[in-house]
């Protein structure tokens, strides 16, 4: 199964590959990692995707925390959650092909980025779903490059994710009902 | 008042009670060593930065204290890698201080420049690359709270040599350590107590199994009262043997690859096992798909990246094992377990581990006669055994009788070959009034043999017994067992062990019959000195009973031949 996890981070040099390296070597198997600022200077904030049975996905978490960087893991998987990738395809579009595919990008609600007489970029955001269709959909005109994010998560309605006090993330772990270690 | 960072890294060290350090200096951390000078923390010269890490480790493993050492950039940084991993492993709380090039120069390939926090990063409980003086004394003193706090483990401090010339404003009260996602002190929920006295007040074959943990957190007391107030045998780790006494009666002795085989029976038919600070590694459980299939599991255990890693437990009690026993024993119920612990006294029979003693005396000298009469001779007089990796280190968790915490030394996760005499260095500077001694393979004694200089040095009196089987012996036993006797590149050839000893200055003798054991090992105790005696046993020797790689727990190989039953227990 295919596990969410939010993961605040301290922002400091070298964070990004003691993560990197943990799931290299515990050989969980990472499916995407974006990493970025938050609202708060000093706290890095990771979505990351993992291919993990439940038990894994607990030692997982566990590991995490045991990164002395690293200040919150969160497993978002089965909270409600709006999931974002970002794709730019740049698609050949000659001719009769370019009003196809301006066609398709409507569709999609994908918007063009740029235009050139041989080429388009298409921007697109969405799930995984979303962006994995209008890309089989393109390929028959020729995708000429690709690249996307990889995705970034966030719990629906008021609940937050994010650290409320750099100074004591635990306290308000502790406060969380979701952490439970035995089974 | 302002200091350089040479002179705060001393300071710090003074102030987190640091008397020793284990170092071998060099260009890009001499600022430092100009500064000690003005210290009161003694430097212990090493001969290799290996050993330097392996006598802090010994150092943190006899005392609980945090071991230091220091070495300096490039190779010397790099040399310390085995010996930080080994303290991974073990959970042993050292701090490594290495020397780094001027902080304009870090990413150029200057002169011994190597990336040693990338290098150690998955071999340290945390590290830190420190480039400001203005940040010493703080990272500093989070090292030394990092390595000993939680589960504990190595943690290398990388130190620029600009931040080590330049000044600031020291203040070691500012300076607390700044670590807002460190959470070591976890406790546990109050239904998975409920849960797990539940289990334990309706288990009718319980087995503790007790491991190093138990030490860590200094619950032996604890440890015993459970037991006792519940009737349940304790089964040992390797690196648990001696959280229990060995004479206890609850006390089965050490579990796994080469443990008892009654121990592994009985764990195979317990209906509970309660770990406590132990790991479920791969040497103490055989096959997983088979081992305990009728038990449930209770795991005490201080960090959460544990439970459920290589066996799914029932109830899990995250939190430091005495906290969460003293929190416990107050509510275990006194329970008559006579008819289970008959039922294990009846298992004792099958034990082949002990029928070697019964060997006939026939001018042939055993390595677990060498270790049984050790123990006798050395028994009840603060002695601690440091072993190095092998055969011998088997025989010796065999045949030696731990009646103490900390009185048994070695590398069990990483099994180290070389770890002994250094680590036995580290244990007599920590605690001089204890008889130190180092039972070593004549492989493994070959790794790390040049820091005997460092021991003459020191002027420890440390002695040494080598069990000189000619052999890289338990790669011989795993060739004898696994590939047809093909003994491929395990023969020695050895130096004169004597000659070597001589040429430190250092007294030996070298036994080949039983009846020269005891006398040797009573002139080495009657010498002021260090000394070193070369055993040279039965070669072709072998560890029984083995659970070989893969196999379940209780499908044991056991010594050829008729048992011979042991009347004695001693
Ligand atoms: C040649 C060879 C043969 C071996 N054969 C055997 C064998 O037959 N039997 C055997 O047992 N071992 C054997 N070993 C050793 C084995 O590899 C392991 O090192 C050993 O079993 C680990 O013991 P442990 O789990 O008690 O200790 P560790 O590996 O040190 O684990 C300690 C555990 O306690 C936890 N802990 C730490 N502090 C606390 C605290 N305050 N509160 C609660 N929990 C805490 C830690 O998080 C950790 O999980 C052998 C090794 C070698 C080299
Ligand atoms: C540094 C290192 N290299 C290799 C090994 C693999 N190994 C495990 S035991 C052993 C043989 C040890 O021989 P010796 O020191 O003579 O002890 P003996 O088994 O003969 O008692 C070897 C090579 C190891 N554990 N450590
Ligand atoms: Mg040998």
């Amino acid at each position: 199964m295919l596990n969410t996890y939010v993961v605040y981070v301290e922002n400091k040099p070298g964070v990004l590959t003691r993560v990197a390296s943990l799931f290299r070597r515990r050989a969980f198997n990472i499916d995407s990692l974006t990493v970025g600022r938050t609202e708060k200077p000093e706290v890095s904030r990771m979505t990351i995707t993992v291919e993990a049975d439940p038990d894994q996905a607990r030692r997982i978490e566990a590991n995490l925390y045991k990164l002395v960087n690293v200040l919150l893991v969160e497993n978002i998987t089965t909270a409600p959650a709006i999931v974002r990738d970002l794709a730019m395809i740049k698609v050949a579009a000659m001719h009769e092909a370019r009003s196809h595919v301006l066609e398709l990008a409507s569709v999609f609600r994908a918007r063009v980025v740029d235009v050139a007489p041989e080429s388009l970029i298409i921007e697109i955001t969405g799930g995984d779903d979303k962006i994995d269709g209008l890309l089989e959909m393109l390929r028959p005109y020729g995708v000429l490059e690709m690249v996307r994010t990889g995705i970034v998560a966030m719990r629906r309605g008021s609940k937050c994710s994010s650290v409320v006090s750099t100074a004591n993330p635990v306290a308000q772990l502790a406060a969380d009902d979701d952490v439970q270690y035995s089974v | 008042m302002k200091k350089t960072g040479a002179q705060i890294i001393w300071e710090c060290l003074e102030r987190e009670g640091v008397t020793h350090v284990f170092g071998y200096p060099g260009g890009a951390i001499l600022p430092a060593y100009d500064a000690l000078k003005h210290s009161r923390v003694h430097h212990v010269l090493v001969r290799h930065e290996q050993g330097a890490t392996h006598m802090a480790d010994g150092y943190a493993r006899a005392s609980g204290q945090v071991g230091v050492a220091v070495a300096t950039s490039g190779p010397g940084a790099t040399n310390m890698v085995t010996g930080i991993a080994t303290a991974m492993m073990d959970s042993s709380p050292i701090v490594c201080i290495t020397g780094q090039v001027g902080s304009k120069l870090i990413g150029s390939d200057a002169f011994q420049e190597t990336d040693i926090t990338g290098i150690t990063l998955p071999i340290t409980k945390h590290n830190y690359l420190v480039t400001h003086v203005g940040d010493l004394a703080r990272t500093l003193r989070e090292a030394f709270y990092v390595a000993r706090s939680g589960r504990p483990g190595p943690v290398l401090v990388d130190i620029t040599k600009d931040a080590q010339q330049s000044a600031c404003e020291f203040d070691w009260e500012s300076a607390a350590p700044q670590l807002p996602g460190y959470r070591p002190d976890l406790s546990p929920a109050s239904h998975e107590y409920e849960h797990a006295l539940q289990l334990i007040h309706n288990a009718k074959r319980p087995v503790i199994l007790l491991g190093h943990g138990a030490i860590l957190s200094g619950a032996m007391r604890e440890v015993r009262d459970l037991a006792e107030r519940a009737g349940i045998p304790v089964a040992l780790t390797l690196l648990g043997l001696g959280a229990l006494s060995a004479s206890h009666p609850l006390n089965l002795g050490m579990m796994g690859m080469h443990g008892e085989a009654w121990v592994n029976h009985t764990i195979q038919e317990a209906d509970l096992l309660i770990a406590l600070g132990m790991r479920f590694d791969d040497r103490v459980t055989g096959n997983l798909k088979t081992y305990a299939p009728t038990a449930k599991k209770i795991h005490v255990e201080i960090d959460p990246a544990e439970i459920n890693k290589n066996v799914k437990v029932d109830v899990a009690l995250v939190g430091d094992l005495r906290e969460v026993l003293r929190e416990m024993l107050p509510r275990i119920e006194s329970i008559d377990r006579s008819e289970w612990l008959d039922f294990i006294d009846g298992l004792k029979g099958q034990s082949a581990v002990r029928d070697i003693q019964n060997l006939p005396d026939n001018g042939h000298l055993y390595a677990a006669h060498v270790i049984n009469d050790l123990w006798r001779e050395t028994r009840g007089s603060n002695t601690v055994v440091v072993t190095d990796v092998g055969q011998h280190q088997m025989w010796e968790a065999q045949y030696y009788k731990h009646e103490e915490p900390r009185s048994l030394i070695t590398s069990g996760g990483l099994g180290t070959m070389g770890f002994a005499l250094p680590a036995a260095i580290g244990v007599k500077v920590a605690r001089p009034e204890a008889e130190v001694w180092v039972v070593v393979g004549d492989g493994g004694f070959q790794m790390t043999m040049c820091e005997l200089a460092t021991m003459v040095q020191e002027n420890l009196k440390i002695n040494i017994a080598i069990i000189n089987n000619g052999y890289l012996g338990m790669v011989r036993q795993w060739q004898e067992f696994f590939y047809e006797r093909n003994y491929q590149a395990t023969p020695l050839l050895n130096p004169d062990f004597a000659k070597i000893a001589e040429a430190y200055g250092i007294r030996t003798a070298t036994v080949t019959q039983r009846s020269q054991v005891v006398p040797s090992v009573q002139s080495a105790r009657q010498n002021d000195g260090p000394v070193l005696i070369n055993f040279q046993v039965e070669q072709e020797d072998t560890v029984y009973p083995m659970v070989a790689a893969g196999a379940a727990l209780h499908e044991m190989i056991r010594r050829p031949g008729p048992i011979v039953e042991t009347a004695a227990d001693e």
